[in-house]
């Protein structure tokens, strides 16, 4: 039943935006990301933003899928359908849609009057009725009721049935009870809708050629292969949301690759044998722990973990900073403070993560922007880990690490080399006098190092209390700075070695615009939105921690510049601030930390507010 | 933690073991400890265990946390690498450093804060997971490096030297291990290196984590009248009844021993424990009877001491894992790396 209270005249191709509002385990993650990997086959810039709550199920939980032919694909706040699927959230979910667009819900039961807007047109498709005609199973009928309004969607925009059809075909190819259930209830669901409303909508789909050579992957997995690329053989952690994806996702990738056959194994015994162990840690202190311990061993080690993690292992993270053990981190932020709203996303960990520990600290981080540089990011973590002997954290977010991005193809230069820094075999040793730690510093401020079980000319003993060069207990003033002093500027000596700030330079900018991280869409979208608005803005995304001097000078060229971040403190500025000595009054904070991705029109309305003042 | 070099003296007439060196090789820095410190009778029992084993120094990890007992792997075995890491957190990092290098011989060393208070969760852990390595526990009820504090293993009723008594339930590691799977439970008193040397060397040839929990008195903070962790109690109180032996591999067994009620065990690398003096009943491979016992001595005001429990057929934590015999630290870079042609058809599964 279509009430058509609405008039929508013009015709939007590969623009739009839908919102679906589910009750979470329920089973409709998968029917919404099988939308949005339909989109994407059709070779249209897409992007699914999952904003689910911190429950298994029964709550509230909302997918967004924006398609965009230019390849905005940000976060959109205006919605031309919403799939309103739950009840207990009909209002606000009723009130979120743009004027002048769809509502599509399950009139197997009918709309509150009250409800009804007369600017939107209400799509009732009676899915609960369809579902409990055709199948039998109660579970069934609950699940199949996400695939029919899928198909009703898929009708409703244009998109290719035939195309939806076998991904779930793919889907369940190993299942064919399960297949033919999907099947059915797609087709009914797409036909309801073709025989009841007009298909398509005034905004549909329609087949390009802008995903070629891309892929649909999240942070967390493509985070996982840069780890098993980067050969990491060691790690420990501890499950937390929004991280735990990465470690599933290195455990099964060893799985698959890092098997050693076993020829003729004895009886009871596996015919291969584990190039790798990962262990689930007591906690995040242990965790970290098990990474310094390996790091010392010569193995590459790496943990993933979120801010309350990162808290925890504040304390070993500084004695690996001092006695210059390397350590790779992967921390996909969430909401903070504290517990927080583990399932939201931010940026708040940047100043934790800058300066983690007790006494003076500082130590290497990585922005990535998108799951392609969570993976290329993380084999330079591993690089820039051991060849400064520090600590190395990429700092992903829930937005990263947990949606399914379109990204181009990630590839692999074969004749790659992992840098494993400065380490001194038997060979090394024994055309040695003696061996100290922490003397013959290299151009970068790094010493040598030597493993366990070389040769006994190379032992040494680690402290975390005061030493010297020799890495002698101390006491003595003068020793003790000398090595902290050489710590700072190998510190500074790593800005070279992250990766360098993406800029982008537009004729008669006025102001500069300066992110990191998973702000880059729509910050380059509210860039190009400011531009048609007659406002030119440079571009400058933040990659690394030291900052280059390209930072400052990026900072110093403009009268002012905006940063835009997903923290409430402005971390960003104050650690640009704090480290290149630029005037703080040169950078104008424009915040967004509810915990939702970054949409432009939050930048756009924030950089016009500020120019209008 | 300061430490002074010591000279080394040679001297002819020392005695050398099987790979050429005498126990001076097994000596390290001159201890900074009081004069008397319990802790230093281990450091002495290391070392000769060490040398006894023939173990070459460079395959040695010594490994603390914080504390006076922390500070000890300086003073023995000095061509060994090690590693004072953070109070509690020792067993974590050997836990990594055994996962990337499975060939070297691990030796932790603890106290009773370290261990039973704030890392008490990385040893239950640690024991969990059946880590390779000797755990030393160097146990004085006492907080000693600031000044003198209960720790979780004093006992009720015993005394600070100054204060009132203490009221709380003591934290027996042994019985800690007991409850967590531990593979081999011994406890010693360290002023009694006879029986300490033949424990350290059973627990470096156990495979997985050979807990050891060493009385060890401090003489500054808790060696007066009315503690329970001081030279004269425990001279008064140790029940020595569980004694036992080490035998190398390849070794002859000597004829001496009494081997009517001997019992003997043998280890992963084929060497062979044997306890003599056990008393009737008591059975090492038992862990309700084992427990019955230190319960049962402990009511009577006494510490059973010695190799009290073995379970030699659990699997370390890289038998439980499946990892290769080799150290995963040696795999060269290339067995590691998928290469391009598997990324680029992995990439088939992400469109």
């Amino acid at each position: 039943m279509a009430i058509d209270t609405a008039e929508d005249t013009t015709v939007r191709v590969n623009d739009f935006a839908i919102k679906l509002a589910n009750v979470n385990g329920t089973g409709s993650a998968s029917a919404n990301s099988l939308l949005m990997q339909a989109i994407f086959r059709m070779g249209i810039p897409v992007s699914g933003k999952n904003l689910f709550p911190s429950n298994i199920q029964g709550l509230p939980t909302w997918y967004e899928i924006r398609v965009n032919k230019s390849g905005y694909t940000a976060r959109a706040l205006d919605y031309d359908l919403m799939v309103a699927m739950n009840s207990a959230t009909y209002e606000e979910d009723i009130e979120d849609v743009r004027s002048g667009g769809y509502v599509l819900y399950d009139s197997s039961w009918p709309l509150d009057q009250y409800l009804l807007r007369p600017d939107v047109t209400f799509l009732g498709v009676p899915l609960a009725r369809m579902c409990i005609e055709n199948f039998a199973a109660p579970r069934e009928r609950i699940l199949m009721k996400n695939v029919a309004y899928a198909g009703a969607v898929v009708a409703l925009v244009g998109i290719d049935i035939e195309l939806v059809s076998d991904l779930l075909s793919e889907t369940f190819a190993r299942n064919e009870l399960l297949r033919e259930s999907n099947q059915n209830a797609l087709r009914l669901g797409y036909n309801y809708a073709k025989e009841n409303f007009q298909c398509p909508l005034p905004f549909r789909v329609e087949p390009m050629d802008a995903t070629k050579n891309s892929i649909l992957i999240d942070g967390n997995t493509a985070a996982a292969l840069g780890c098993l690329y980067a050969g990491a053989t060691v790690s420990g952690w501890y499950p937390i949301t929004p991280a735990t994806a990465v470690m599933d996702n290195f455990t099964r990738l060893c799985a698959q690759f890092r098997r050693e056959p076993v020829e003729n194994p004895a009886p009871g015994e596996l015919p291969y044998k584990n190039n790798y162990l990962i262990i689930q840690a007591e906690d995040e202190i242990a965790a970290i722990g098990m990474v310094l311990g390996a790091s010392w061993s010569g193995a590459r080690a790496f943990t993933s973990t979120s801010g309350p993690g990162i808290s925890l292992m504040n304390e070993l993270l500084g004695l690996a900073y001092y006695t210059e053990i390397p350590a790779v981190l992967i921390d996909v932020q969430r909401t903070g403070p504290s517990t927080g709203m583990p399932t939201r996303t931010q940026q708040s960990d940047i100043l934790l993560c800058a300066y983690a520990s007790h006494g003076d600290t500082k130590h290497i981080l990585l922005f990535p922007a998108n799951p392609r540089e969570c993976f290329e990011f993380a084999v330079q973590c591993f690089d820039i880990a051991e060849r400064f002997q520090t600590p190395v954290f990429m700092l992903s977010d829930l937005d990263i690490g947990m949606n399914d991005w379109v990204v181009p193809e990630l590839t692999w230069d074969d004749s790659y080399v992992p840098d494993r820094g400065r380490v001194l075999n038997d060979v090394d040793l024994a055309g040695m006098a003696e061996f100290f730690r922490y003397t013959d510093e290299d151009s970068e401020f790094v010493t040598p190092r030597t493993l366990p079980g070389s040769d006994s000319k190379g032992a040494y003993f680690i402290r975390g209390s005061g030493h010297d060069k020799f890495g002698i207990y101390t006491e003595d003033s003068e020793k003790y700075q000398e090595v902290v002093d050489r710590l700072k500027k190998k510190h500074a000596a790593s800005a070279t070695h992250v990766p360098a700030p993406v800029v982008e330079r537009h004729d008669g900018a006025t102001v500069g615009i300066i992110t990191l991280g998973g702000c880059d869409l729509a910050v380059r979208e509210a860039v190009d939105q400011l531009a048609d608005g007659g406002v030119v803005a440079d571009f400058m995304r933040v990659r690394g921690f030291p900052f280059v001097p390209e930072v400052r000078q990026f900072v110093e060229e403009h009268d002012y510049c905006f940063v835009v971040e997903q923290n409430r403190d402005a971390q960003l500025r104050s650690l640009i601030c704090i480290e290149t000595g630029v005037a703080i009054e040169k950078m104008r904070p424009l915040l967004a930390y509810g915990g939702f991705p970054l949409s432009a029109r939050q930048v756009v309305d924030g950089v016009t507010s500020q120019l209008e003042n | 933690m300061t430490s002074i070099v010591k000279p080394i003296i040679p001297l002819a007439s020392l005695p050398m073991n099987e790979i050429g060196l005498t126990i001076r090789d097994y000596e390290g820095a001159v201890s900074t400890l009081c004069a008397g410190c319990g802790h230093d009778s281990v450091t002495a029992a290391i070392t000769h265990a060490f040398w006894e084993l023939s173990t070459p120094p460079h395959t040695i990890a010594k490994l603390s946390g914080i504390g006076c007992s922390s500070k000890t792997p300086t003073y023995f075995v000095r061509g060994a690498h090690g590693f004072n890491s953070a109070h509690g957190r020792m067993a974590t990092i050997a836990t990594g450093a055994n996962a990337a290098n499975r060939e070297l011989t691990y030796i932790g060393i603890s106290g009773d804060g370290d261990s039973l208070s704030i890392g008490i969760g990385h040893l239950a852990h640690a024991i969990r997971r059946n880590v390779n390595m000797i755990y030393v526990i160097e146990n004085n009820g006492v907080y000693g490096l600031t000044k003198g504090q209960f720790s979780a293993s004093a006992d009720i009723g015993s005394r600070l030297k100054k204060g009132e008594p203490n009221a709380m339930a003591p934290i027996d590691p042994v019985l800690l291990g007991l409850s967590m799977g531990a593979t081999f439970l011994a406890r010693s008193f360290s002023g009694d290196k006879a029986q300490l040397v033949p424990i350290l060397k059973a627990a470096a040839a156990h495979n997985g984590l050979a807990l050891i929990d060493v009385i060890s008195p401090c003489v500054t903070f808790n060696d007066h009248e009315g503690s329970t962790k001081s030279y004269r109690f425990m001279r008064e109180h140790e029940v020595k009844e569980i004694q036992t032996d080490f035998i190398p591999i390849r070794k002859e067994i000597h004829k001496s021993l009494n081997e009517n009620d001997a019992t003997e065990i043998t280890m992963h690398d084929g060497s062979v424990v044997r306890f003599r003096s056990v008393p009737s009943g008591y059975d090492p491979y038992d862990r309700q009877k084992v427990e019955e016992y230190i319960r049962e001595r402990r009511s009577r005001g006494e510490i059973a001491t010695g190799l009290l429990y073995v379970d030699e057929s659990a699997l370390d934590v890289h038998e439980l894992n499946n990892t290769p015999d080799y150290a995963l630290n040696t795999v060269p870079y290339q067995k590691l790396c998928p290469g391009s042609a598997e990324l680029a058809k992995m990439m088939m599964s992400f469109r």
